[in-house]
């Protein structure tokens, strides 16, 4: 059930993002989330960017719901519930590629200090359409960091995808933690097959339980709620509808493009 | 020879009596068959209606201490846009039931004889929903709209099976499911959510739910469950499948003793996944072996002893 918790600071990552810190502890690893509820409005599933006694969500506004969340205040109180899903998994890896794309930076953001706390060698890589679009590039400190924008305002120009082949071509890691929109992962797991490299992506489908129970967001036979939103290469191998298609509010399959264009709504 | 545990639902043979209930996970055929894999003996899909329909908003479901509160509103791509579920679902290992609802006979005959010609193993008649204004529990609650539904359902589905899905909502269940009997039903289920009820989030100061009310499950419905099979094989003689509640084999055991011949399985999966099938089936193996019972069938109904 959820938590009122209260909003404890609001930072303005970008013009169209935003993070949410909480007094609420979130505990657990990058790369799950929770549902966020406004009351008479809407739930819904966000990554959770930071762990801890303030734990924190990053935002962007794209739809009513994002909207009405831009204008909460500090001091207001908002449901969580969660939180849910599995994460990245660590075990066996010792040097890793991270790559965040538009909005899900959010979802990888806490990811490199976790890897550094673990001892894990990491190179992160962050893209975004433009300069202004860009947060999270504090992350530096946490390892070697490339930043690509679409227009090149900001460090190299084009997609984290190219940014990603040429890490590769450098050393191997382990395996490359990935998050953005499909398109982009279902570039980064073509690079990651072709270069025989292990990888982990977090998924995104409309949901509506959040616990795996309603099956709204199946992708092929998973629940991106339960078994994902993080799935490995073994996984992704067998989903044939993984960067094709996904599934609308009354469970219709779609082309993920109508999706999105859905979604934007 | 073969498991003990072997059950029949009207004529649709299963390997065991866990039935996956309509509403949980089954939007379509990959997660139908997952479940299969699971060792569930049969699988419903999620309730199918005339047109596309997208339910209500978020929250859907709520988490209490003995169950879930839920409201989902009856999403459905509409009966025309599953083709690729029917067609994945051919080889799916264990029956198939079809759920269905409308909000009138007209509609659900129209989803009926479609439904039917995809050849399900059975069909389930969703009159039992508490969770919107014009389906469900408006038809399961009075004898007269249960028996026309069922009835001219029966005359479209040809040799498929049919179920009607009862709601613990209807004053006296038991004429409910003697209205579908002598309308034809092949077998009954019971019970759908237990409701319509509320929860109040208090620093909110607003209904959780998004549609304000929503239907109860899980182990806290249990006893009016029971009590509702337990009624109704008294009243008809075609099959129940029971269900509210079942999380364990001594669930299902009370069950089948109350007269069901096979058990849905539905909020136990928010509590044990993917295995809540084997944890019932493999508990109520275990039971009927240290007490003797060699058949499902020599178990049904012996709490009418």
């Amino acid at each position: 059930m959820s938590e009122m918790a209260r909003i404890s600071r609001i930072v303005q990552e970008t013009p169209t993002i935003k993070t949410f810190y909480f007094e609420k502890e979130l505990q657990g690893m990058p790369g799950q989330f929770v549902m966020l509820w406004l009351p008479r409005i809407d739930e819904k599933p966000f990554s959770i960017s930071f762990f801890g006694k303030e734990s924190a969500l990053s935002v962007q506004k794209k739809g009513k719901f994002t909207e009405k969340m831009f204008e909460l205040k500090e001091g207001d109180k908002i449901g969580v519930r969660g939180p849910f899903g599995k994460g990245f998994a660590l075990e066996k890896v010792k040097n890793a590629i991270i790559v965040g794309g538009g909005c899900g930076i959010a979802a990888i953001a806490s990811l490199p200090k976790v890897l550094k706390e673990k001892g894990i060698k990491a190179r992160i890589i962050l893209g975004a359409k433009n300069k202004e679009e860009l947060f999270f590039e504090n992350l530096e400190s946490l390892g070697n960091l490339t930043v690509c924008t679409d227009d090149g305002s900001k460090g190299l120009k084009g997609f984290v995808t190219q940014a990603l082949q040429e890490e590769l071509e450098k050393e191997k890691p382990d395996c490359v933690f990935a998050c953005g929109p499909e398109v982009m992962l279902a570039k980064v797991f073509e690079i990651c097959e072709k270069q025989k490299v292990e990888c982990q992506l977090s998924l995104e489908r409309f949901m509506k339980c959040g616990i795996g129970i309603c099956g709204q967001c199946v992708i092929d036979d998973q629940l991106v709620c339960k078994d994902g939103p993080v799935f490995n290469s073994e996984k992704i191998r067998k989903l044939s509808e993984f960067g094709k298609f996904a599934r609308l509010k009354s469970g219709e399959k779609a082309e993920l493009k109508d999706y999105y264009a859905w979604r934007q709504v | 020879m073969g498991s003990i545990i072997k059950a029949k639902l009207a004529s649709v043979e299963l390997e065991n009596p866990t039935v996956l209930a309509s509403g949980f996970l089954g939007v379509n055929a990959g997660i139908l068959k997952r479940v299969a894999e699971s060792g569930a003996g049969a699988v419903t899909t999620k309730s199918i209606g005339p047109e596309k329909r997208d339910g209500h908003n978020n929250p859907i479901v709520c988490e209490l201490e003995h169950g879930l509160i839920n409201a989902v509103g009856l999403p459905t791509p509409g009966f025309k846009n599953m083709e690729e579920e029917w067609q994945e679902l051919k080889d799916c290992k264990v029956p198939v039931i079809a759920s269905i609802f409308g909000a009138s006979v007209q509609e659900f005959v129209q989803v009926a004889e479609f439904v039917a010609q995809k050849k399900p193993a059975m069909i389930e008649l969703n009159i039992s929903c508490p969770n919107t204004q014009q389906h469900g529990v408006i038809f399961g609650t009075s004898k007269e709209a249960s028996f026309e539904v069922t009835r001219a359902v029966k005359n479209v589905c040809g040799k498929i099976p049919v179920m009607a899905k009862l709601t613990p909502q209807a004053l006296n269940i038991a004429e409910i499911g003697k209205a579908c009997e002598e309308a034809g039903a092949d077998a009954l289920c019971a019970i759908n959510t237990l409701g319509p009820g509320m929860v109040i989030d208090i620093e909110a100061r607003k209904p959780v739910l998004h549609y304000k009310t929503g239907g109860l499950s899980g182990p806290a419905i249990k006893p009016i469950a029971v009590r509702c099979v337990y009624q109704l094989y008294e009243a008809v003689k075609i099959p129940i499948l029971g269900l509210g509640g079942i999380t364990n084999g001594r669930d299902a055991v009370e069950m089948i003793q109350a007269g069901a011949s096979a058990v849905g399985i539905g909020t136990a999966i928010y509590y044990n996944g993917f295995e809540a099938f084997k944890i019932v089936n493999s508990e109520l193996k275990e039971w009927m072996q240290a007490n003797g019972f060699s058949k499902i069938e020599q178990l049904r109904g012996i709490a009418h002893e």
